[in-house]
């Protein structure tokens, strides 16, 4: 890429891609825009013409509206947490050499291939159901009153799903960066006195400071959206995120025009979290 | 400012032994240089003396002391590794600290302890740096800065020149041989370049397959070498081996001829051979030659002398210079 020429000829190649990426992106883009300025409610279709900025206005004073907001931060704090904190132990025991570690590191990763629906059906009625629940099960063995999960603790239950889907990635992305790290790394800092918590803090910590702000931006970036485990386990009036407010009110209010404004408020919200996220961490991607 | 002794050493890695019984008395304040060919085990002799890797059987002794059982840090020994093994996130100054701070030092005294081995080693504008920003040479200087803070009983090099280019390792093997000088401390070096070890050593080790070949001094090595093994590694070139009805007119199995030992033109007594291919150094010249009675043999002629292929050659022995082995390959007397 030395040269001007070089350079346009690159341009020029890559631009079919560029192109159909940005039109994927801008075409949907400016359509919510669009709505959300309208009067667009399937119940009353005689209402249209523009709206101005009231559909914003309806749907930021909604009465669920700051609990969604609240639970959308929370799920994304609460599961970054969890599965980095997680991912970051298991890795380090994936590390170790076991008899049928091959074995145990494909069992590990398999809950990352079960689609969201599929395991929030599985914890729902087979781990967290109060009744015929594995968890319940357990619970009257000692002699507790099982938990009804759903109902009690909604935000924690979805919060519990979603780590356990997400943790098998931070584990595999940390284990890989554990595995790039020098072993005469680990023998220079024996040398120099550094004991297993010392090696841990100051050699395999800032070596893993990278992989694992790649695993918290990415996640954030799923885990903002987040739906599947809302809608399944039927918790969204409970623990309902901003995703599951625009989904109440575009497909149960068939209020189309305030499902856009929310829309549009949940890319200024995952923008806010994304400029915060790359202010705090972002610098552990240079060099 | 120790000694090292190794008692009857063994090393298995599984039903592998790659150090197969060593006995050695490393002295205080000496310059020691393991050689011998590339997987020969030196790597994993200067491991065991570390405490990087546990001995199968036998004992390490430092002062007197028995520290087989002791951990790498317990040893009070430094190491250079041969990556240099930096800490890329740190910089210069917190790499060359880390043994003070594992050590819990004061922060004032980490500093002042890193200066000085930062001016020592012309380290002083780059103390802010990351490894990554370093040349080969400046790591390497910086590995040994992390070695000399502690001020260890004594220092463990790896092939410490081995990834550096030509006219670097040149000058590192001069700065090296300073320290040595300045700090007065027992070295232990291993490179399987004989060249390295002729220049640095007082003492040299040479290994093969797990075992002490010979110890000796380096001249004590080229003059008398006690086997075949030793007599063809050191040297450059190689030694001349000639077996058969030469070898019994010395009342040998093999005999051994150094290039620089045989002389060209000597009539009396002498051989014949036929350049095959010289090569010419400026200061020397290699004559690489064919014999009917001593097949291929290399000469060093010194000079810059006139030699084309083909061209005839009589060439007479040193008397006092023929090594005489047996079958076994153990130098006679
Ligand atoms: N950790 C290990 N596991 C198994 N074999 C090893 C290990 N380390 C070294 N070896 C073997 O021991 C022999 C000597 O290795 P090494 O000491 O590194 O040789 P050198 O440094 O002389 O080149 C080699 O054959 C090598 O394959
Ligand atoms: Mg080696």
């Amino acid at each position: 890429m030395a040269t001007r020429h070089s350079q346009g000829i690159a341009r020029l190649a890559v631009a079919p891609a560029v192109i159909v990426l940005f039109l994927w992106m801008i075409v949907p883009l400016v359509m919510t825009i669009y709505f959300s300025f309208l009067r667009y409610n399937l119940l009353n279709p005689d209402m249209d013409g523009w709206a101005g900025f009231s559909n914003f206005y309806y749907f930021i004073t909604d009465e669920s509206f700051p609990g969604a907001v609240f639970n959308t931060l929370a799920l994304v704090a609460t599961v970054i947490v969890a599965s980095v904190a997680g991912g970051l132990g298991l890795a380090l025991l994936l590390d170790q050499p076991f008899w049928g570690r091959g074995i145990v590191r494909l069992l590990v990763i398999s809950p990352f291939f079960i689609m969201p629906t599929v395991s929030a059906l599985v914890w729902k009625n087979l781990l967290m159901n109060p009744i015929y629940g594995l968890f319940a099960f357990l619970q009257q063995l000692v002699g507790i009153t099982p938990l009804d999960w759903f109902a009690k603790v909604p935000l924690l239950s979805v919060a519990i799903i979603a780590s356990w889907q997400w943790l098998p990635f931070s584990a595999l992305i940390i284990l890989t960066a554990l595995q790039s790290l020098d072993e005469e790394q680990k023998d220079a800092s024996a040398m120099d006195g550094a004991r297993a918590l010392s090696y841990f803090r100051y050699i395999v910590l800032p070596h893993l400071a990278r992989p694992i702000t790649v695993v918290i931006l990415i996640e954030t970036i799923f885990l903002l959206n987040i739906f599947a485990e809302i809608y399944v386990t039927s918790v969204g009036g409970l623990a309902g995120n901003l995703t599951y407010l625009v989904y109440f009110q575009g497909l149960l209010n068939f209020d189309i025009g305030e499902a856009s404004a929310g829309g549009l408020i949940a890319v200024v919200l995952a923008n806010l979290v994304s400029i915060f996220l790359v202010r705090i961490i972002g610098r552990n991607l240079e060099i | 400012m120790s000694r090292i002794e190794l008692k009857a050493v063994r090393k298995d890695f599984g039903n592998l032994g790659v150090i197969n019984g060593v006995d050695l008395d490393i002295l205080d304040g000496g310059f020691t240089v393991f050689v011998g060919p590339s997987g020969c085990g030196k790597s994993t002799l200067l491991r065991l003396i570390a405490g990087l890797e546990d001995l199968t059987s036998g004992q390490v002794l430092i002062d007197g002391r028995d520290v087989t059982e002791l951990g790498p840090a317990q040893r009070e020994l430094a190491m250079v590794f041969q990556s240099y093994a930096l800490y890329p996130h740190m910089s210069v100054r917190n790499n060359i600290g880390f043994p003070l701070k594992m050590a819990k030092q004061p922060e004032d005294m980490i500093e002042a302890k890193v200066r000085k081995a930062a001016e020592t080693l012309n380290l002083t504008a780059y103390l802010d740096r990351r490894p990554g920003q370093l040349s080969g040479g400046q790591r390497q200087r910086v590995a040994i800065g992390r070695a000399i803070v502690r001020e260890p009983k004594a220092f463990l090099f790896d092939e410490p020149l081995s990834n550096l280019d030509a006219a670097l390792r040149v000058q590192m093997r001069l700065e090296i041989m300073q320290l040595h000088k300045s700090l007065g401390a027992t070295m232990v070096y291993v490179t399987h370049d004989q060249v390295e070890a002729m220049t640095m050593a007082d003492r040299i080790v040479v290994l093969n397959q797990g075992r002490i070949e010979q110890v000796g001094s380096p001249l004590e090595l080229y003059d008398h070498p006690k086997t075949l093994f030793v007599a063809g590694f050191i040297g450059s070139p190689k030694m001349n081996f000639i077996s058969g009805s030469v070898a019994a007119r010395y009342g040998a199995a093999t005999i051994g001829i150094r290039p620089e030992h045989i002389q060209l033109g000597a009539s009396d007594g002498g051989f014949t051979g036929t350049i095959r291919i010289a090569e010419h150094l400026g200061s020397d010249t290699f004559i690489h030659a064919e014999s009917p009675e001593l097949g291929s043999i290399t000469v060093r002629a010194t000079g810059n002398i006139e030699a084309s292929p083909g061209t005839a050659l009589a060439l007479g022995f040193e008397a006092s210079r023929v090594h005489r082995f047996d079958a076994q390959g153990v130098a006679l007397k």
